[in-house]
């Protein structure tokens, strides 16, 4: 059938209606991906480990994901699979419980189809802190596919899936999602339960959607969002219809562009890209005014202190007694020490110190508390930003994707690729990134659209509208 | 910018450096630590600390104890056990 080969490259939407209108089966995209898998990952590496066919389910339980394939990030917990979050330290690792989305997405009808690589822990820019090695950029093999998702992008972006899930706890989402040509959101804090993904940034961290259109995204985060009471952070707001919001015209919306975004350093195909984006904004209706996020500079160091605090207690739990490896030790003392020196990576051992570090006696008041003030000056520079406009545009990434290799020796140097996407996580903002052209290399670029909390259903229409007057979305990489 | 002792927080965060990465490490660390110093220019004496961004209120609940039917489960995955335990060496001396 030719239809068959073409079913790995569907859409979200089109898969839903193909199987509603009983034209393709489930096992059909199941096998169609498997293909396509075979085909290409060796190159791109996006995926851990799969789903058997007998996972498929064989009829629709009504659901709107009636038997729709999921790619999930490897941080998210799944009954029966191993989940390592890509580290040494949790090999063999099988969680007796599924995360709160993944109960939703298969009540929704959907499975799961396989898991994707990821920086370890989700510590990493550039998917090159795995302990199960890099994931490579689909549009170009040599150049990294950015992180800590990056696995979740690349099989969407490769077409290797139908859609995706990843976690942002700076920018994990939206900047490999800009790396690789596809859509990614990182939803308002809260908005989507954390029950089951493992912790990195508590205050921080925000399971979404990585999908191929605007649409897609929608109607996925529609099935994973809302209140549970497993996540005692998770908001008891409703979800409204996100995909019945997204046609409502943005005429006369007004869209922020912050002069703090738009630095030198910035790369010109980057800046022109944004430029070209605020055009298409105009001529749509929507209206484009300059307006400022004083503490923007801020942000790398408040977050290299508060995600690396959190972090280094989140990953305490980690000591070779419960799950995961073991040291062989004399002692339960050398049990801890010898487990977590030779199940933690480089990245993941750097940022536990930095975290031990500002919490410790006599730090603490100096970093940590320090670093949640600034926190509140940056928060209020959003606050004080959606006084004036509906939304905030600005670039997802300073560069497009850089080659693997060229900033691994240098931590400032990676972390400074988050310097657009952190502000969000510390604010709790919701932010979408979208594609929005190419540079000279063929390189993709994406670029953001901010809203204040709880306004995804703005930041759909626009990033739809967008979508329906620009052609990126449907370039495809040549792998 | 204070003196930074990686051998202190190691041993506070129960890792055994390796000799090979310890000095790579100290030397990113200390790179860090200086550039997080920028926030030094701030005055935040007035500022408020934000330790979460939602107004979040605490839930108050019954506790009701019920058979979870987990530690099957849990002991499954755990690198030494012995039911219904979790295996360690010996954690006190005589």
């Amino acid at each position: 059938m030719a239809q068959s080969t073409e079913l790995h490259s569907f859409t979200l939407d089109e898969a839903v209606q193909a199987i509603k209108s009983k034209k393709t089966k489930p096992l059909d995209f199941y096998q169609a991906l498997r293909k396509r898998v075979d085909a290409i990952d060796s190159r791109v590496r996006a995926y851990l480990n799969f789903a058997e066919p007998a996972a498929v389910p064989q009829s629709s339980n009504g659901g709107l994901l009636s038997g729709i394939p999921i790619s999930l990030k490897d941080n998210i917990s799944t009954e029966g699979w191993e989940t390592t979050c890509a580290s040494q330290i949790l090999k063999g690792y099988v969680p007796p419980y599924d995360a709160t989305v993944v109960r939703k997405l298969k009540e929704a009808g959907a499975y799961i189809f396989a898991k994707c690589n990821m920086d370890e822990f989700a510590f990493g820019s550039s998917t090159e802190t795995s302990a199960k090695g890099p994931t490579f950029n689909p549009w170009n093999t040599a150049y990294v596919p950015g992180g800590s998702s990056g696995g979740s992008a690349a099989c969407v972006a490769a077409d290797e899936a139908i859609c995706a899930l990843g976690s942002d706890t700076g920018g994990s989402i939206r900047q490999p999602a800009s790396l690789c040509s596809v859509v990614g959101l990182k939803p308002t804090y809260g908005r989507v339960s954390r029950y089951g993904l493992v912790a990195f940034g508590s205050s921080l961290d925000q399971i979404g959607p990585i999908t191929k259109t605007v649409k897609d995204n929608a109607m996925l985060l529609g099935v994973i969002a809302g209140h549970d009471p497993r996540d005692s952070t998770s908001a008891s707001a409703p979800v409204p219809d996100y995909v019945k919001e997204l046609e409502r015209p943005i005429k006369g919306m007004k869209i922020g562009w912050p002069k703090e975004y738009f630095i030198d350093g910035i790369e010109p195909s980057v800046r022109h890209a944004l430029q070209e984006a605020a055009e298409v904004f105009k001529s749509l209706g929507a209206s484009i005014q300059e307006i400022s996020l004083p503490h923007t500079s801020y942000a790398i160091a408040v977050y290299y202190v508060v995600a690396t605090a959190e972090a280094s207690s989140n990953l305490a739990m980690f000591d070779g007694v419960r799950f995961g490896i073991r040291a062989k030790a004399e002692t339960l003392r050398d049990v801890y020490l010898e487990t977590r020196d030779l199940g933690f990576g480089r990245e993941a051992k750097r940022r536990i110190l930095m975290g031990t570090f500002v919490l410790s006696s006599g730090y603490y008041d100096a970093y940590y508390r320090r670093a949640q003030k600034v926190r509140t000056l940056i928060k209020d520079d959003f606050v004080q930003a959606f006084k004036q406009v509906d939304l905030i545009m600005t670039p997802t990434s300073p560069t497009t994707a850089f080659k693997l290799g060229e900033k691994m020796e240098d931590p400032i140097q990676m972390y400074l690729s988050d310097i657009f996407t952190i502000s969000m996580n510390l604010a709790g903002a919701p932010v979408i990134s979208i594609p929005c052209g190419f540079d000279p290399k063929g390189l993709p670029i994406g670029f953001q659209l901010v809203g204040n909390y709880f306004d995804e259903p703005k930041i759909f229409r626009a990033a739809h509208y967008f979508e329906q007057a620009t052609p990126f979305h449907k370039m495809k990489p040549k792998i | 910018m204070p003196a930074f002792d990686i051998d202190r927080v190691a041993e506070l965060a129960r890792i055994r450096l390796k000799s090979d990465e310890r000095a790579k490490l100290e030397k990113d660390l200390q790179s860090i630590i200086q550039y997080v110093e920028k926030l030094r220019e701030l005055n935040t004496e007035e500022v408020e600390p934000t330790s979460h961004v939602l107004n979040l209120e605490n839930v108050m609940k019954e506790y009701t104890p019920r058979d979870a039917k987990v530690s099957a489960h849990v002991l499954q995955h755990a690198p030494v056990a012995e039911q219904p335990y979790f295996k360690v060496p010996k954690v006190v001396d005589n």
